[in-house]
């Protein structure tokens, strides 16, 4: 079963096709040419760039469905998009293909505070979300970085994280059922109102399955009351090791906090010109711990963080002491990214996993790589669950400088595998890291998964070229990177 | 620690290879669960256990799949951990594999999560006889599907498990179980709402119009919520607390010891009262009910449906034709094709879920 053609597209030209779509789409939503398509273009990565043959925005789910159906009748690929945030080019368009967007759908259905559950729309951002259940005393746990602008139903594809991952779960332990409509247009129910469903768990895998098993048209959410109390413990270090350390030795201590991060040194100075937040710029790692949960239980737990950050060395300690410092704390974090960009022209953001004993050992050894092929590497760290974004500082504007830095990105995703995490914590695969899909899975897996994906999709056309390389591309990569066929994927335990 | 994983792989292969159909079976705790099969060849996979890692800082451990729960919570005991959903031990048999295959978990599971919630990933033998891995030893991995969490409630016929890495948690530090008077329909109402406050809840069960609740977190936070509640609410503490959480995690609550058949609602948990003559008894806040009797199958599931979940016979009962709440055609037809995409030759406890997968 594995690497079988495709079906052959039946030939239909884009004006055919358009004008199937426009008898239940409104003109203005089925968009041919070029310069309206380009916004669609790629998504939050945008090195990697393809036109679509189409882009159509549907109003109505069955008018999503009648698009699908129409698709699969001509075997022309689909690439669904949400708000197009994602950072693997997982909703880059296909250049034969139509490129769904669910933009539309951005309606909240229903809150339901006693139970509480939010059933929404695929369109609906995750912020607003929160928003608004805020006035139930309610939230949404998963908080991706781009939660401002991402919505729910990408959420969903991708299995998304954020800060607060450690204490609250990703996506996936976060939603009770999902709507979806299959490659033929048919509709679905995984999971249910309650908290476990009959028959196989679809749910779980469909969560983070990219696209390429369904499109989502409906998601049901859990939502968790808010904390009392939020309070964050920032502190410096003189070195990556004793933040380590100290993160550990929380863990140790039987607290589990809600958020904690960590940046180096690169990250400290460039989130600071950026935000003003008051960051130690001398330290070489930063931490900030944010404990949650009921007054009493922050007061015991903020004391005894203290503590331990003491014992570990810290050369500063700061706790959040209003709402507006707490925010002010998270800021210089949140805008890493934006931050990092001041700093240098262009950045690559990585997205491998570590068990944290390794991050000092992978750290020291990322600069090392970095200092060989002439880059820099800033990290921020969601060091409560091992998950590192390494941000390699480049010129696209000097020829060969992004392919160095393609170059370090590989040799980080492969030493992430080596030390026993994985290629992808929370940004997915996509296009992007595909190619090293063979370091973290032997041929056999991959294999498996083809034939899981051909239950749902048997030709392929659902985000064709994304998630799951092909055999024959993993022996080419294999052969390239010098990794033996016979061991790949056998590091991971 | 005993890995026989060649020996099982060789097992499999000649399975596969005469289209052998086998009912795997560790601690054997389970056989009451699901639909009789026809005699079937048995894959004893007990002895294929032991604990392979354990690194209390990262909050995971990796073990053989054939791991008795006893033995891993012994481990995580030393370090003040636990496996924060609860699962029944069964007279101290029975093994993480067992209990990830039937997806248990006990009554922390709606504030706490479940065993599928727990797992990061598992070595498995699929239906051709490979050895494969998926998911990961870290807290977050979205790299290919997430064969590792689809395997809770597959009742073994997505792969035998030959290792599974979970996240643990922190003991915690302080426990109180309060109780209250109340009859059904008002503890539903309750016990939601109680759950909807930011407070250290972990437990809501109404058995013969006695709501208990249990709170576990710093000990700070469980004695101040504890004065609240009893106050607005009228709870008293109960101090054999821990006996009665541990009669309903192992299912040894007096509800369960009977003949009759006993059903398993996993519903909406607000929904009211089910209107049933015949025992009833409500856990995880009212989304696990419990009833028992001779009910019309029929009326059960329609009844499951109004409140937005399912139903299934637990224990006892005609067990030979379906226990599990009925999929439509197409649902059907897409599980059929994931079974065959693991299993292409059906053979791994083919029947045990449904007859027709």
């Amino acid at each position: 079963m594995n690497d079988v053609h495709p079906r052959k597209p039946v030939s239909i030209s884009p004006t055919a096709l358009a004008a199937k779509f426009r008898t239940f789409i409104d003109d203005e939503y089925v968009i041919e040419d070029a310069e309206t398509q380009k916004p669609y273009e790629c998504d939050g990565l945008s090195m990697f760039c393809e036109m679509p043959m189409l882009v159509v925005l549907p109003e109505r789910i069955e008018d999503v469905q009648r698009v699908l159906k129409i698709c699969h009748q001509y075997a022309i690929p689909v690439v669904a998009r949400g708000a197009g945030t994602g950072l693997c080019a997982g909703a880059m368009p296909h250049s034969t293909g139509v490129l769904l967007s669910l933009a539309k759908f951005n309606r909240i259905i229903e809150i339901d505070d006693l139970a509480r559950t939010a059933t929404l729309e695929p369109g609906v951002r995750n912020l607003a979300i929160s928003e608004a259940a805020a006035e139930y005393g309610l939230y949404y746990g998963p908080d991706p970085s781009s939660q401002i602008a991402c919505t729910i139903g990408g959420n969903v594809a991708e299995n998304s994280g954020g800060v607060h991952c450690l204490k609250y779960g990703l996506t996936v332990h976060n939603i009770l059922s999902v709507k979806m409509l299959s490659v033929e247009g048919e509709a679905f129910t995984l999971g249910s109102e309650g908290l476990d469903s009959p028959g196989f768990d679809l749910m779980a895998l469909f969560t983070g399955s990219e696209g390429l098993l369904g499109v989502v048209t409906q998601i049901t959410v859990k939502l968790l009351p808010t904390p009392e109390k939020a309070q964050v413990i920032m502190a410096g270090f003189n070195c990556v090791a004793d933040a380590g350390d100290a993160v550990g030795a929380v863990i140790g201590a039987g607290i589990i906090p809600a958020g904690l991060e960590m940046m180096d040194r690169h990250a400290i100075v460039a989130a600071e010109a950026f935000v003003n937040a008051g960051y130690p710029v001398a330290a070489k790692a930063l931490l900030l711990c944010e404990l949650d949960g009921t007054q009493e239980e922050v007061d015991q737990y903020t004391n005894e963080v203290q503590r331990i950050f003491n014992q570990h060395k810290a050369t500063s300690i700061r706790v959040s002491q209003s709402e507006a410092e707490r925010a002010l704390l998270w800021k210089g974090r949140k805008s890493a990214f934006p931050a990092v960009g001041r700093i240098s022209p262009d950045y690559y953001c990585m997205d491998g996993t570590i068990p944290r004993s390794q991050l000092a050992n992978v750290l020291t050894k990322m600069e090392c790589e970095a200092d060989k092929l002439g880059l820099r590497v800033a990290n921020v760290f969601h060091a409560g669950d091992g998950n590192l974004h390494p941000l390699i500082l480049f010129d696209a504007g000097k020829s060969g400088d992004f392919e160095k830095a393609e170059q370090l990105g590989a040799w980080i995703l492969e030493y992430c595998v080596a030390v026993g995490g994985c290629i992808t914590g929370e940004h997915g695969v996509g296009v992007e890291k595909i190619r090293q899909m063979p370091i973290q899975f032997s041929d056999a897996e991959i294999t498996q998964f083809h034939n899981i994906k051909d239950a749902f999709d048997p030709h392929r056309t659902l985000n064709p070229g994304k998630g799951i390389p092909l055999l024959k591309n993993c022996q080419e990569y294999r052969a390239i990177r010098q990794i033996d066929a016979a061991t790949a994927g056998e590091n991971r335990a | 620690m005993k890995d026989i994983t060649q020996q099982l792989i060789e097992a499999v292969k000649t399975a596969h290879d005469s289209t052998s159909p086998i009912r795997v079976v560790a601690g054997n705790t389970k056989h009451f669960l699901g639909r009789e099969t026809p005699t079937q060849q048995i894959l004893n996979i007990g002895e294929h256990a032991g604990i392979v890692s354990y690194e209390p800082i990262e909050l995971v451990i990796t073990v053989l799949g054939s791991t008795k729960l006893i033995e891993i919570q012994k481990v995580l005991d030393e370090q003040n951990q636990m496996l924060s959903f609860e699962p029944p031990l069964f007279n101290d048999q029975a093994t993480i594999g067992g209990t990830l295959a039937a997806n248990l978990s006990g009554p922390a599971r709606p504030w706490s999560g479940s065993v599928r919630d727990m797992v990061l990933g598992v070595k498995l033998i699929n239906g051709c006889g490979e050895l494969l891995n998926f998911g990961g030893q870290v807290m977050k991995n979205v790299a290919g599907y997430d064969v590792s969490r689809m395997q809770a409630g597959a009742m073994g016929g997505l792969g035998i498990m030959t290792q599974i890495s979970l996240k643990v948690m922190p003991k915690h530090e302080d426990e109180k179980t309060l109780k209250v008077a109340l009859c059904e329909a008002d503890a539903i109402v309750l016990m939601n709402k109680l759950t909807a406050t930011p407070k250290p809840i972990t437990a809501a069960s109404w058995y013969q119009d006695q709501l208990h609740i249990r709170l576990s977190g710093a000990a700070n936070s469980v004695e101040q919520c504890f004065k609240q509640w009893s106050k607005e609410h009228g709870f008293s503490q109960v101090h054999e607390g821990p006996a009665f959480w541990q009669a309903l995690r192992e299912y040894q609550h007096d509800f369960f010891q009977s003949s009759q058949t006993i059903w398993r609602y996993s519903i909406k948990p607000t929904t009211q009262p089910i209107a049933l003559a015949g025992d009833t008894l409500l856990d995880w806040s009212g989304a696990q009910r419990w009833v028992k009797g001779d009910f019309n199958t029929e009326l059960l599931n329609e009844l499951a449906l109004g409140a937005g979940g399912s139903v299934a016979k637990w224990r006892n009962g005609e067990r030979s034709t379906e226990t599990n709440f009925p999929l439509a055609r197409p649902m059907q037809q897409l599980q059929q094709r994931l079974k065959r995409s693991i299993d292409p030759r059906n053979i791994l406890n083919p029947g045990r879920l449904y007859s027709w997968l």
